[in-house]
């Protein structure tokens, strides 16, 4: 796999590559990496409700879901019982995919967004200033919008609502709940996204999900053992009959450069609310500044017209 | 979920893949204050080398109101308001945002003093020279929003990006001349009318292009919903205010009833895109099937060692 884009800024500081398998044939749904990821990160409280939609608690990755994990029921031939219609449930931890073409941070006109020396992808909460540009840049839909005050953290908004973030934080606290930081209630405006957990990597510890998983469905390490270990097990279960395996984000010649963050499936990409064939925009950077110069040189072509008569 | 997606396509629940846009209504409102201001620069910039003092105030006076109400727009649609200055400390050529704060700052600041000067009646060589420079930065600015737009994932945008740029600029162009059409007394007014009429005209031929490049799965999205009954109104407002300034352009009442028209025109078709983007992005079909009819590497299968030749494609429907 290529290196993240403006990784070679480190020169000798450069790290190899991490980055996320997720094999979504040993997933069992059990949540344990949207757990972890919250604990650790410090991620707000996303709804604890039911979607209606299998067993799916957020329905999205967003500001306050950095891993989620994806429950789609089918009816299947069943792949021990041949010919045999079985029921199917397919499981999937997705996250942020760490392109190596990323839009969020080719868009960002702040410099929030950068790449690390890991290779990933993380927006500087102390940098963002919210304008949302990498919200609209992200095929994947990865990123959200944390709101201003708490009215988008429901389990704060009852105590907590039309106050500064400030008086919040005193109101929370002494509402018996404990030490809770300023981070914990949101409401700062900016964007956020899994950070592959970019403090642990610095300090040599894996993420947080990946190291919670229980079925090693989500295995973390070097980009280029991964695809290869990748490569094998999707051949493997191919081989075993399992002829929907397939993997997704790990070709360096697809339109985001390959993922950070890859995944084996076991059905369509858009089945798992995937784009199937995901492009950066900035793909298409040239042709979009060539129209805009084309369109200001028809402006000022109008305008000489408009005077072309004289005056009246 | 649009009339037009079939239902049979794949998705997870029907929910999309992309994120709907944070941006608030303040977005639209930008791009139509900040096309108007850009658009008229230029206008005054044309009248102060064609002599026409008269048309050089008005569309000065229409340019530093919009560059004057913009930034509110810009700045209130931040989640951190506080940090818009952040935007200064980077240029990314990769950022249509990014060069356009730049753009849109420098046109602000000759913008003013070509304004303050104008209004104190000082420095006449300050005057002119700032407003060369705001001449020259108003198509940049008029223009920067439409690929601002189009540099994003969203398909009704993204898939639009040859036609959004001078869709913004039309639409901005009709804009400034029914400003300055309804400012400037008939007879000083005729390139002001004579812009709002190309700007018009321009406006809707680059609406029609659009959906028609943009094909019925995602260019239908311009007409249904919220976008929908703007594209209506953008059109009525546009097609009425551009054939009542070829018509009625010379009486001073007509004048100012076209400029309205036109400036409704341009306002709306704003919001059309707008909301276009929004439903365009809530729609998963918008996204996966464009994508699957392109084709590309991202799902790859190794070839595997027994050499299975049966189709890779799952049968789970």
């Amino acid at each position: 796999m290529k290196p993240g884009d403006g990784v070679e800024t480190y020169e000798a500081e450069a790290q190899p590559r991490l980055g996320f398998f997720t094999d979504t044939s040993v997933c069992i749904g059990c949540k344990a990496c949207e757990v972890a990821c919250k604990e650790w990160n410090l991620v707000p409280e996303d709804g604890l409700a039911w979607t209606g939609h299998s067993y799916d608690n957020t329905g999205e990755l967003n500001a306050n879901t950095w891993r989620h994990v994806a429950f789609i029921e089918q009816q299947a031939p069943d792949p021990i019982k041949q010919g045999k219609q079985d029921f199917r449930w397919l499981m999937e931890s997705d996250v942020c995919k760490h392109c190596t073409h990323a839009g969020c941070l080719d868009v960002c006109p702040t410099g929030a967004i950068f790449r690390t020396e890991f290779g990933t992808v993380v927006i500087q909460d102390d940098v963002c200033n919210g304008c949302g540009y990498c919200v609209t840049a992200c095929p994947f839909g990865v990123i959200g919008k944390r709101e201003r005050a708490a009215a988008s953290s429901p389990a704060g908004a009852g105590r907590t609502s039309g106050q500064s973030p400030d008086v919040l934080q005193t109101a929370v606290a002494s509402d018996g709940l404990g030490a809770i930081t300023k981070r914990e209630l949101g409401g700062d405006g900016g964007m956020h996204k899994c950070t592959l957990c970019y403090d642990r990597l610095q300090n040599g510890m894996e993420p947080a999900c990946a190291k919670a998983c229980p079925t090693d469905s989500i295995q973390f390490g070097p980009l280029d053992e991964l695809v290869e270990r990748a490569r094998e097990r999707c051949g493997d279960l191919v081989e075993a009959g399992v002829s929907e395996a397939r993997l997704y984000l790990a070709d360096e010649n697809d339109g985001i450069g390959g993922a950070g963050a890859f995944f084996l499936l076991l059905d369509e990409p858009e089945v798992y609310g995937l784009p199937p064939q995901p492009i950066v925009p900035t793909k298409n950077l040239g042709t979009i500044w060539g129209a805009a110069a084309v369109a200001a040189g028809a402006l000022a072509v109008g305008v000489a017209a408009a005077f072309l008569r004289g005056e009246e | 979920m649009s009339a037009t997606s079939p239902t049979d396509a794949l998705s997870y629940y029907g929910r999309p893949i992309i994120k709907e846009p944070v941006w608030e209504t303040d977005i639209p409102l930008y791009f139509f204050t900040g096309g108007l201001a850009g658009a008229s620069d230029l206008l005054a910039l044309g009248a102060q080398l064609s002599g026409n003092h008269r048309l050089r105030v008005s569309a000065l006076a229409a340019a530093a109101a919009g560059a004057a109400i913009s930034p509110y727009f810009l700045i209130k649609d931040l989640g951190r308001p506080l940090r818009f200055l952040n935007m200064l400390r980077v240029f990314k050529v990769t950022s249509p945002m990014s060069v356009g704060t730049w753009i849109f700052s420098a046109e602000s600041a000759t913008t003013a003093v070509a304004a303050a000067c104008e209004l104190f009646s000082v420095m006449p060589r300050l005057r002119v020279t700032a407003q060369f420079f705001a001449g020259l930065i108003g198509p940049a600015q008029a223009t920067y929003t439409g690929a601002l737009v189009a540099q994003s994932v969203v398909p009704a945008w993204h898939e639009a990006r040859r036609e959004l740029p001078v869709l913004f600029a039309s639409s901005a162009s009709a804009s400034a001349g029914g400003a300055a059409a309804i400012l400037t007394p008939a007879e000083h007014a005729g390139p002001a009318r004579r812009l709002g009429i190309i700007g018009g005209v321009a406006e809707l031929a680059a609406s029609k292009l659009m959906e028609w490049r943009l094909g019925k799965l995602v260019g239908s999205v311009y007409h249904e919903g919220e976008a929908g009954k703007y594209t209506r109104l953008a059109t009525a407002s546009t097609l009425a205010g551009t054939a009542l300034m070829a018509l009625a352009g010379r009486r001073r009442e007509g004048a100012a009833a076209a400029g309205t028209l036109l400036l409704t025109g341009s306002l709306c078709k704003r919001f059309a895109v707008y909301h276009a983007g929004k439903q365009s992005a809530r729609d998963p079909h918008h996204t996966s099937i464009p994508q699957k009819e392109r084709g590309g590497r991202a799902v790859t299968q190794p070839s595997s060692r027994t050499g299975n030749g049966s189709s890779p494609s799952p049968t789970t429907r």
